[in-house]
């Protein structure tokens, strides 16, 4: 075991031939915590006293939320990665998570302005949260952009690295902008679940599970992405060869 | 079905919604790599009949 | 640096070199705005400050991709990277002087277009005050976003995309010291996070766009 560390599947090669079965079994894992998880969810918990039936969006919610960020991060780390060790894998694994970060938060921002239309009239409000995912969406939208318009691909991938660590430190920005932008905003007009108080166990218990199912469906996705991505590079190799030849 | 009440409408668009852009990152992402994988597989006949 | 400077001013103050443009395109927002909600001037009055920092905003985003584009399409970058000056110097001249061409002219002009727009002349000196913390911002964050995408053809669109995200903390602190300023509440805290945002931009940002030029030039 000395000689394996993590870092041996910064080797093409070695992330493949692991991900061929790793794939397989995630999903499976990802299939069942979330039928398990939404089927619970759903079916067999209760409505809010207050919220009513739609306190069962919080399944959807939450855990596409905190994917999205996670998504973002994951990204961050990434490009990190690359631009310190060169690791092909890495900067292909953070290509490959845009789209499913853009998906999770695309669910948080539908949810969420659901979530919030019995509550407020109207199907938005430019409350905190939901504003501050809706310019995260916007940085999403230009990194893939990014990715799209360089043909070179480790120009791609260092240009795409540097965009997301400075977007990283720009979104964190936006988040206490908007927060400060909404003060003036009239109570009532954020989404809670009263986090400050204890979510009862009967919804918490499902709402773990659909965290770990959307956790589960990110990785899934991610590595079939990635494995995606390491053979288009290749491809694009050969065809090169083929065209020079 | 359980009792989903007044807001019958809104929970079942939420769920409608994410089910269908969880299913649509599911298909784009297998309907890509089935498309490189083949094309990869094709060059990769190539190489092996001409070289 | 100081010749690198002045030959950036003097090419975008001759004729093509889109220095009047950004003063142009401010006018036509700020005339074209009553225009879209209507001439009653308690609503202008209110949303001034946004409009006008969005026409800051704006027309900043217009001139950004010839910081870099042309000296990189004639090789005049690749030169200059060979020099014995720092590239990161290299791009904070590059931001100065695009902002004395566009964020400068509009800092002094603004109280005009704030006249257009029923803006209460208590609140000038505040709007002065925020678009010229601001500005330079916006020129800095631009010239991150211009070195990215420098090596990319026909790439303005995905310039203002990648760009204009960035630049929301600056609008909404900007906009926001204006704001508060004329409804009475205390317009500092705004104003702080506002130079906080420029000073960070101005000693950070060089780093990242040098290193995206050195990319580009690869």
């Amino acid at each position: 075991m000395a000689n394996t560390s993590f870092w041996s599947y910064a080797n093409p090669t070695k992330f493949m031939a692991t991900t061929a079965w790793l794939l397989p079994v995630t999903g499976w894992l990802a299939g069942i915590c979330l039928v398990v998880g939404l089927i619970w969810g759903f079916f067999f918990t209760p409505d809010d006293f207050r919220q009513g039936s739609t306190v069962k969006i919080i399944y959807l919610h939450v855990p596409s939320a905190l994917m999205a960020i996670n998504a973002w991060l994951m990204m961050l780390v990434a490009s990190l990665i690359w631009l310190i060790r060169r690791h092909h894998v890495s900067a292909l694994a953070a290509k490959a998570a845009a789209p499913v970060g853009i998906t999770m938060t695309l669910i948080a921002l539908a949810t969420g302005a659901i979530w919030g239309q019995p509550m407020w009239g109207t199907w938005w409000e430019w409350e905190p949260r939901l504003t501050s995912f809706l310019i995260l969406f916007l940085f999403y939208i230009g990194y893939v952009a990014l990715w799209s318009a360089i043909e070179d691909g480790d120009t791609a991938a260092d240009l795409t690295s540097v965009l997301c660590i400075v977007g990283s430190v720009f979104a964190l920005l936006s988040r206490y902008a908007v927060n400060f932008w909404n003060q003036g905003l009239h109570q009532g007009a954020t989404l809670s679940l009263d986090k400050d108080e204890n979510i009862a166990n009967v919804f918490y218990f499902p709402l773990l599970v659909c965290i770990a199912g959307f956790a589960l469906l990110f990785v899934v996705l991610v590595l079939a992405g990635t494995r995606t991505e390491i053979r288009a590079r290749r491809l694009s190799a050969l065809l090169a060869r083929e065209r020079m030849a | 079905m359980p009792e989903l009440g007044k807001y019958a409408a809104e929970v079942s668009l939420a769920y409608v919604i994410s089910i269908a852009l969880v299913l649509g990152i599911v298909a784009l992402t297998v309907w890509r790599s089935r498309r490189v994988r083949r094309a990869l597989e094709d060059v990769e006949e190539r190489r092996r009949s001409n070289g | 640096m100081t010749a690198l400077f002045l030959r950036d001013l003097i090419l975008s103050v001759r004729a093509g070199g889109g220095f009047g443009l950004a003063l142009a395109f401010f006018l036509i927002v700020t005339v074209l705005v009553p225009f879209g909600v209507g001439p009653e001037s308690a609503t202008l009055a209110l949303i001034a400050p946004g409009i006008l920092w969005l026409g800051a905003l704006l027309a900043c985003l217009l001139s950004l991709d010839r910081i870099f584009a042309l000296d990189y399409d004639d090789g005049t970058l690749a030169v200059l990277a060979t020099a014995p000056v720092p590239m990161e110097g290299i791009v904070v001249v590059k931001a100065a002087a695009h902002w004395i061409t566009t964020g400068l002219p509009l800092v002094i002009a603004a109280p005009v277009f704030a006249i257009l727009l029923s803006l209460p002349p208590a609140q000038f000196g505040w709007l002065i005050l925020s678009l010229g913390l601001g500005t330079p911002a916006l020129s800095m964050i631009g010239a991150f976003g211009a070195a990215l995408t420098v090596g990319i053809k026909r790439g303005g669109l995905l310039l203002s995309l990648l760009v204009l995200p960035l630049y929301v903390p600056t609008l909404i602190f900007g906009a926001e010291v204006v704001t508060r300023a004329g409804s009475g509440e205390n317009a500092g805290t705004a104003l702080a996070f506002l130079a906080g945002i420029t000073a960070g931009s101005l000693a950070l940002l060089p780093f990242a766009a040098a290193a995206a030029i050195r990319v580009n030039l690869r």
